[in-house]
């Protein structure tokens, strides 16, 4: 998923090490969260940059929080749901994908880096995906840079 | 303060509790820190730390604080909410504050336990979750729970052996039920059946006293020849019409619904010369003979599992099918209740009397059952029972070329055992090696590649049989809509959870068993639909239920009624009023927020989770501290 070469967005990168990424995950309740909570279980290890809001599923986040997020300086929004064949909700996470693609989109035309945000489909069982997620999202962001909306409020 | 300001909302008053789980949080976060920085921040009247919160003393101090302190919020930041969320809901409850008053932090699943070797950074976390957690409560409002009163009648579709099973079950615990069959009999797939595995009794003996019952049953209404023709309503208040052969649809009140509408066997159009001959028949059409009388004078009789299944027409094992066959080739080695049709001189000429007395019948089971056991589980050789010449008792040569055998458990392991001791040949093949039937002369043979010879051979056969997979009922989608209940990739009914809630549907007050669930044997039936009725009899019994208050909320004045959020529920819990306005069936919504992120008037609001609630939790994590 993410460009490994340079683009346009990662010039806004903030100089020297001392980038401390923030990052949005929302977790659909019944998968994603408990897929979270097995990582947790497991003891497995991941960067401390993200923080996670619980929805209850992943159709609920609405397109206007993951831009607002963006826009207090969010430098990544990551957006966990069930896989879609076992969605608690019927079906609910395929309106979601399309959201996200959308997003992505538009996220790109206002000159983001469309990579900040990302869809994953992390089941309850799934403690390791969540681990990797983590770690390659975090690498990603850190990649990426600072958001240029960091600092700014 | 002035006397007139009542009507204001009074200023939160939070109170925090950070939890050091023994060492489990404490160990990895500094929370002696976290507390103090809790103490800070806006709307917190107070901030403490416990060794153990979901202690007695840890539970008591939070009531006793919250009198103490006059709070009117709670947040535990503890472990998850997924296990301990209930328990603190309820101490705040005792303590007079409403259980949607509390909010939980999570600072070991998704703190402690994964930064384990970076205290302080650990630790910045853990207080920027605490702020998350304070930004959340200063939003909350109390919710009041709907109570709904259930209709303690159930609906069973399906009136095959879990069917009857699950809808004798409630109706033994004194609750009507409706039963839907489609077809013009009870009994399902069971009925069709010659012998069954690991009984001497037959399908019909078995099957017939279950029958008996249910039609004996005065709780229990049955409609034949009938189908749903449509649900509407939820847990509890379910309108159901049950639409019947040219009849007048038949409306019934449910407070609880089954699904039990079984299964169907593949039919292997294409696959190994099905009705190319006579003599290459499915395992269910060898069921149907036997029952029939109609088997036709056999030397040598071949299975071939798998026949359609794993990779060819469906991609799963359908489980039961060994088992099937092993059951069949013991009845052709044993010539079972005489379904050969051997006689009298042909039997003579084997030098086997046709009909034993029964009970040395029984006495000659017991004996080798005994002697198995004692054998224990060991498996000899595949293909070991078959030397040259050896052929079973009944004079019939049997062969089953398989990928391998799936008599899972014990009793079916016996089961194989016991083929191979009647000398049934078990003959490998692999997935790109399929065994191939042909005609020649008008006469079967099966051509295969012996796994151990390494080459190839043919064996002359006047049957096979195809031991097809069980697959989804070909309706099952109609169902699955009616119900809004969903269908798994094979097209079998999908249960809430695969381990914990194996016959629950994720949408309260609907429940599956049986064969539509995936294939079963009649066992593994008989223990769904009871655990299934056990399941739908819980609100039947409570003659209520309570809604959790996580639900939509449509706000008339924003609504212009475009209809996007009845079209996007996936539990119908949205209608539009007849002011062409939507309204939220509080019972049936199940608070996904499906229809509050897609309104494009922003007119629904999610209880509990508002806009407002996750927007400051999203703005106090990114706040540069
Ligand atoms: C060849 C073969 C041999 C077998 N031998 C054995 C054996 O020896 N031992 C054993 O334990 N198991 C055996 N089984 C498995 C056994 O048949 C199943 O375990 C059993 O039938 C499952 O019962 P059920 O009630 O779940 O489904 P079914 O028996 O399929 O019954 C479902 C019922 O629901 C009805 N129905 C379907 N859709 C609807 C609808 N939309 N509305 C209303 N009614 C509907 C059907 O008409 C049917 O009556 C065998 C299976 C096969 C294929
Ligand atoms: S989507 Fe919004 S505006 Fe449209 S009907 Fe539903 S509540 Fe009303
Ligand atoms: S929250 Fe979900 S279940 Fe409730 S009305 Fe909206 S879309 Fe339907």
């Amino acid at each position: 998923m993410s460009s490994a070469t340079p683009n346009a967005q990662s010039q806004e990168k903030a100089e020297g090490d001392d980038f401390v990424p923030k990052i949005i995950v929302f977790c659909c309740n019944w998968c994603s969260y408990a897929g979270a909570d097995l990582a947790g279980v497991s003891r497995l290890q991941m960067p401390p940059h993200f923080r996670v809001i619980r929805v209850m599923c992943s159709a609920r986040v609405d397109p206007e929080f993951v831009l607002r997020a963006i826009q207090k300086g969010a430098d990544g929004v990551l957006v966990a749901g069930c896989h879609p064949a076992d969605c608690h909700y019927i079906g609910g996470n395929y309106r979601t994908r399309r959201r996200i693609a959308l997003l992505r989109m538009l996220l790109q035309q206002f000159g983001y880096d469309p990579d900040r945000l990302r869809l994953e489909w992390i089941s309850a069982g799934e403690g390791e995906k969540f681990q990797k997620t983590m770690v390659d999202f975090t690498k990603t962001i850190e990649e990426i840079g600072a958001s240029p909306m960091r600092g700014g409020d | 303060m002035p006397e007139n300001t009542s009507t204001e909302k009074e200023k939160p008053r939070i109170g925090v509790f950070i939890c050091h789980c023994g060492s489990n949080i404490g160990g990895f976060v500094d929370v002696k820190a976290v507390t103090e920085y809790a103490s800070t921040l806006p709307d917190v009247a107070y901030a403490t730390d416990n060794l153990y919160t979901c202690a007695e003393d840890g539970l008591n101090n939070i009531k006793e604080t919250i009198k103490e302190h006059n709070l009117d919020r709670i947040i535990v930041a503890s472990c998850t909410p997924r296990t301990h969320a209930p328990l603190f809901q309820r101490t705040c409850e005792a303590a007079g504050v409403n259980k949607y008053m509390f909010t939980f932090v999570n600072l070991r699943e998704h703190c402690s336990w994964v930064h384990m070797k970076e205290k302080e950074k650990a630790t910045q976390k853990a207080k920027d979750l605490v702020r998350m957690g304070v930004a959340r409560a200063r939003f909350l409002e109390p919710q009041e729970e709907t109570r709904v009163d259930v209709t303690p009648t159930a609906l069973v579709v399906g009136g095959g052996v879990s069917g009857m099973t699950a809808a004798l079950s409630l109706a033994n615990m004194g609750f009507p039920v409706h039963l839907v069959e489609k077809d013009k009999e009870l009994g399902g797939f069971v009925r069709s059946l010659h012998a069954l595995m690991m009984t001497t009794k037959s399908a019909n003996e078995t099957i017939r006293p279950l029958i008996d019952k249910v039609n004996a049953h005065k709780n229990i209404t049955q409609h034949l020849s009938s189908h749903v023709a449509s649900v509407e309503g939820f847990i509890g208040n379910y309108d159901v019409s049950i639409g019947g052969d040219g009849a007048e649809p038949k409306e019934v009140k449910v407070g609880t619904i089954i699904v039990a509408t079984g299964a169907v066997p593949l039919v292997p159009d294409g696959l190994f010369g099905y009705k190319e001959h006579p003599g290459i028949i499915t395992s269910s059409e060898f069921e149907e003979l036997c029952n029939k009388k109609e088997l036709p004078r056999l030397k040598s009789v071949a299975f071939i599992q798998c026949a359609g299944a794993r990779g060819q027409k469906v991609s799963y094992c359908s489980r039961i099918c060994c088992n099937v066959a092993i059951k069949s080739a013991i009845h052709i080695a044993e010539n079972r209740d005489n379904i050969l049709g051997v006689t009298e001189e042909k039997a003579a000429e084997a030098g086997e009397a046709v009909e034993e007395p029964a009970a040395e019948k029984k006495a000659e089971e017991e004996g080798s059952e005994r002697r198995r056991r004692r054998r224990g589980r060991g498996r000899q050789a595949e293909d070991g029972a078959g030397e040259e010449g050896a052929a079973p008792s009944s004079g019939v040569e049997v062969t089953v070329f398989n990928r391998d055998v799936m008599a899972y458990g014990v009793e079916n392991e016996l089961e194989f055992n016991k083929a191979r001791e009647k000398r049934v040949k078990f003959v490998r093949y692999g997935p790109d090696n399929l065994p191939k039937v042909s005609v020649k002369d008008g006469k079967l043979e099966v051509g295969y590649f012996h796994e151990t010879l390494k080459m190839e051979r043919t064996m002359p056969v006047d049957m096979v049989i195809l031991s097809t997979p069980l697959v989804a009922q070909p309706d099952a989608a109609t169902l699955s809509q009616l119900l809004k209940v969903p269908l798994g990739q094979d097209g079998f009914f999908q249960e809430a959870h695969v381990k914990l809630r194996p016959v629950d549907f994720a949408t309260d007050g609907v429940y599956v068993c049986g064969a539509c669930r995936g294939p079963a044997d009649i066992a593994e039936s008989v223990s769904q639909a009871a655990g299934a009725a056990s399941r739908a009899s819980i609100p039947l019994a409570n003659g209520f239920v309570q809604a959790e208050a996580l639900t939509s909320v449509v706000d008339e004045t924003k609504c212009t009624g475009c209809g996007t959020c009845v079209e996007v529920c996936p539990y119908s819990a949205l209608r539009k009023n007849d002011e062409g306005i939507s309204e939220v069936i509080a019972a049936a919504c199940k608070g996904c927020g499906c229809c509050g992120a897609t309104c494009p008037e922003g007119a629904i609001t999610m209880t509990h989770y508002t806009d407002q609630q996750l927007l400051a939790e999203a703005k106090a994590a990114l706040e540069e501290v």
